[in-house]
């Protein structure tokens, strides 16, 4: 079903739209459990990361269980002048595109005694540059379309910057103020730019973090995104708690806040 | 986006100036591993103009006429030209297109890949039944030249195939003689669906008949309407088209009733955009056509024939889902059954259609063709996103009804056929002869739209979808 030129692809009717969707990060977490929710919507969708076992596996369970259709695309979120190509490749296999998610993101383990410029790098690349191209593609197509959902994964940890992890709270913090950019850009034309931020979540990721505070699953987190996809909404914590906890945490002034332990 | 405005595609256009910028298209093609689609006006309800996410070539701009014979009234034309220019350029001579559509903005290539018909198919058959001979560029980067008598395969087989075989280049039609601009029109009204085929069928060998049928009305007045039958007028002292002053005269007005300016008249429009408002608009045409059973009136032949012009832009009256039609052809001894469980199933409906129109038909020898010799019926729905599903069902059910009866559909106003119904009314060996010609003219599956790959996938390769 990988080819996308023979595939079983839905082929969208006058009546019967379908709707077509691309993840990127789509092979583990959050991304998988969001890639398996919209299918049993009826998604058509393009799954993308850079590990092809896991798409592999994901996308049989998704054309062999549920009512969506998916295929998947390998790709690494730096390699960054691989998109325009790939994102024209994509659309094609899709017939369309009405929504796009990104959610690639990594981050190392909380540790305030490492010092890495490369992880730092890695961090930088992968959660806030790698979106850059695809965005900009993603945002001209709808533009044009005046239509379209645009959907990217931030965190709770970008609203202020923690001594354990700045270059992952600095780039989900730059992610937030880039898509709020695009959001104010896009909106009179009809497009919806969604910024999801979840708090603690059992994934990978949370290994990385140094303690754990109220973690929903992966499928939970899915559940509230969906939601927050079919209501269009603009900017949204996951779960909704989270708003209180990072008001809280924002209000705390920066001279206390350097001494505390988060 | 469709004419109709309810199916819509991202595409990569293309326009060529020439033979070779087409050549070059297809060839870009092959090496993407892209396919090609191709538009004309763009006047298609469905998505038959709309090749999503591929390659579009845009054909409007090849709109030159290449020769025009006003003695024997036969004229060249590039694929591009639209209707309109081609009766504003030969009305003064004294001919007319014998086949024109319900407006004029259609490309003759448009009109000669759907093999249209107008309101007189008795008499005169489709477009394709006047097409002389065409110059065509297949995708396997042959030009070929087809009349009957030349390549009749090709001839009969891309007439009607919806753009899958080829690109029509150029064509030489036999325009129809008139002596005025005119037709003498009657309008007749019939109390019942029995009256209304009968009416139009008792006028099949008039010019013109074309039957109005409310939709909107079940039980006893199931299909009542209006029929209009119309003659050319050829009287020696009628107005006969000479210079540009007296076509001018013949053009459509730019006001109704001669205060309402028309191209503003469907936001008025709009207000009827629903279930009562249908009811309303169909109930008082047709007490109004009651009250002029009989009358006659004399119009010019494009007022009479491009009623779909008299208001521009009225299809934004149904914005912003759009609206669809669905035509099915049924033959002469099931269609009175058929239209009234037809028109019965939507009067019942939720959606009930706007406007229903009956027409007849006689056969013809085309390879892919919905002509019968029988009736056809269209009706047009206003889409919205809450009947999206219910009228996706009930046109299935249609679709039933009219294949059991042996009925046929017709591509250029299709936006719901699925590929059982589309291999059921062409049958096996007419699809056989189609994957012939399509491997013959287009080996490497060039040619797709989003019409072809949603009624007949295999046409492609593909597999049938999951739905």
């Amino acid at each position: 079903m990988n080819d996308p030129n023979k595939s079983s692809i839905t082929f969208s009717r006058p009546l019967e739209r379908v709707t077509r969707a691309i993840i990127v990060g789509a092979s583990s977490g959050i991304g998988e459990a969001l890639a398996l929710r919209l299918a049993r919507e009826g998604y058509v969708l393009a799954l993308l990361s850079r590990s092809e076992d896991k798409l592999q596996t994901l996308c049989e369970k998704i054309n062999n269980d549920t009512l969506g259709q998916a295929v998947y695309f390998v790709h690494d979120v730096k390699r960054t002048e691989e998109v325009p190509e790939l994102f024209l490749k994509v659309c094609t296999a899709l017939g369309g595109l009405d929504l796009f998610v990104y959610n690639a993101g990594i981050q190392f383990p909380n540790d305030p005694t490492v010092y890495s410029a490369e992880n730092d790098l890695d961090t930088f690349h992968v959660n806030l540059l790698g979106l850059v191209s695809w965005l900009n593609l993603v945002s001209i197509r709808f533009q044009k379309l005046k239509s379209g959902h645009i959907v990217v994964v931030g965190s709770v940890a970008g609203d202020r910057g923690r001594r354990g992890m700045p270059a992952y709270t600095a780039s989900k913090s730059g992610l937030h103020t880039y898509v709020e950019g695009f959001r104010n850009r896009l909106y009179r034309h009809g497009v919806v730019v969604t910024t999801v931020k979840p708090g603690q979540v059992s994934t990978a990721l949370l290994k990385n973090t140094d303690k754990e505070l109220w973690p929903i699953s992966a499928d939970l987190a899915a559940e509230y995104m969906w939601r927050a996809i079919k209501r269009r909404r603009l900017v949204v914590y996951v779960p909704s708690r989270w708003l209180l906890i990072s008001w809280l945490i924002r209000l705390v002034p920066s001279i206390l806040f350097r001494k505390l332990n988060i | 986006m469709a004419w109709g405005m309810a199916s819509e595609a991202c595409c990569y256009v293309y326009y060529p100036e020439d033979v070779n910028d087409l050549l070059e298209i297809f060839e870009l093609a092959k090496v993407r591993g892209m396919t090609v689609g191709f538009r004309g006006a763009g006047q298609s309800y469905g998505d038959a103009s709309l090749n999503g996410e591929q390659i579009l070539v845009d054909l409007s701009g090849w709109n030159r006429i290449l020769d025009w014979d006003p003695e024997n009234g036969l004229i060249t034309v590039q694929s591009g030209v639209t209707i309109a220019q081609l009766w504003r350029r030969v009305a003064s001579s004294g001919w007319w297109p014998p086949v024109v559509p319900g407006t004029m903005n259609p490309t003759v290539g448009g009109c000669a890949s759907m093999n249209i018909h107008g309101k007189n198919h008795w008499q005169v058959g489709s477009f394709g039944d006047h097409v002389i001979d065409f110059k065509a560029l297949l995708p396997s980067g042959q030009t070929v030249c087809c009349s009957r008598l030349e390549s009749p395969d090709l001839y009969y087989g891309m007439l009607g195939s919806f753009g899958m075989l080829g690109c029509f280049l150029s064509m030489t039609l036999q325009l129809k003689k008139i002596s005025s601009g005119e037709v003498q029109v009657t309008a007749l009204s019939a109390a019942n669906l029995h009256d209304l085929l009968h009416i139009i069928d008792a006028h099949k060998e008039e010019d013109y008949v074309v039957g109005w049928v409310d939709c909107t009305v079940g039980s006893s007045a199931i299909g009542r309407g209006i029929v209009h039958t119309a003659r050319h007028l050829d009287l020696p002292s009628q107005n006969i088209l000479t210079d540009a002053v007296a076509i001018n005269t013949h053009e459509l007005p730019s006001k109704l009733l001669g205060v309402l300016p028309a191209k503003h008249l469907w936001v008025f429009l709009r207000m009827f955009n629903h279930r009562i408002g249908y009811k309303i608009i169909n109930a008082v045409r047709y007490y109004l056509g009651l009250l002029r059973n009989g009358h006659g009136f004399v119009q010019s032949l494009a007022q009479f024939n491009f009623l779909l012009d008299y208001i521009p832009n009225w299809k934004r009256a149904f914005l912003p889902g759009g609206l669809i039609q669905y035509q099915c052809f049924v033959p002469f001894r099931n269609a009175h059954t058929v239209f009234h469980k037809i028109i019965q199933c939507c009067a019942n409906s939720k959606s009930p259609p706007y406007l229903g129109v009956i027409k007849r038909h006689k056969t013809d020898d085309f390879l892919i063709s919905c002509n019968l010799d029988g009736y056809s019926l269209a009706i047009d729905f206003s889409v919205k996103d809450s009947n999206r599903a219910g009228l996706s069902s009930l046109l299935a059910e249609l679709d039933k009804i009219v294949l059991e009866a042996g009925g046929r559909f017709y591509f250029a106003k299709d936006s719901t056929l699925k590929p059982e119904a589309t291999r059921s009314f062409l049958g096996p060996k007419t699809l056989a002869r189609l994957m012939d010609l399509k491997l013959g003219c287009d080996p490497d599956g060039l040619l797709q739209s989003n019409l072809s790959r949603r009624i007949l996938p295999e046409l492609h390769g593909y597999q049938v979808d999951k739905r």
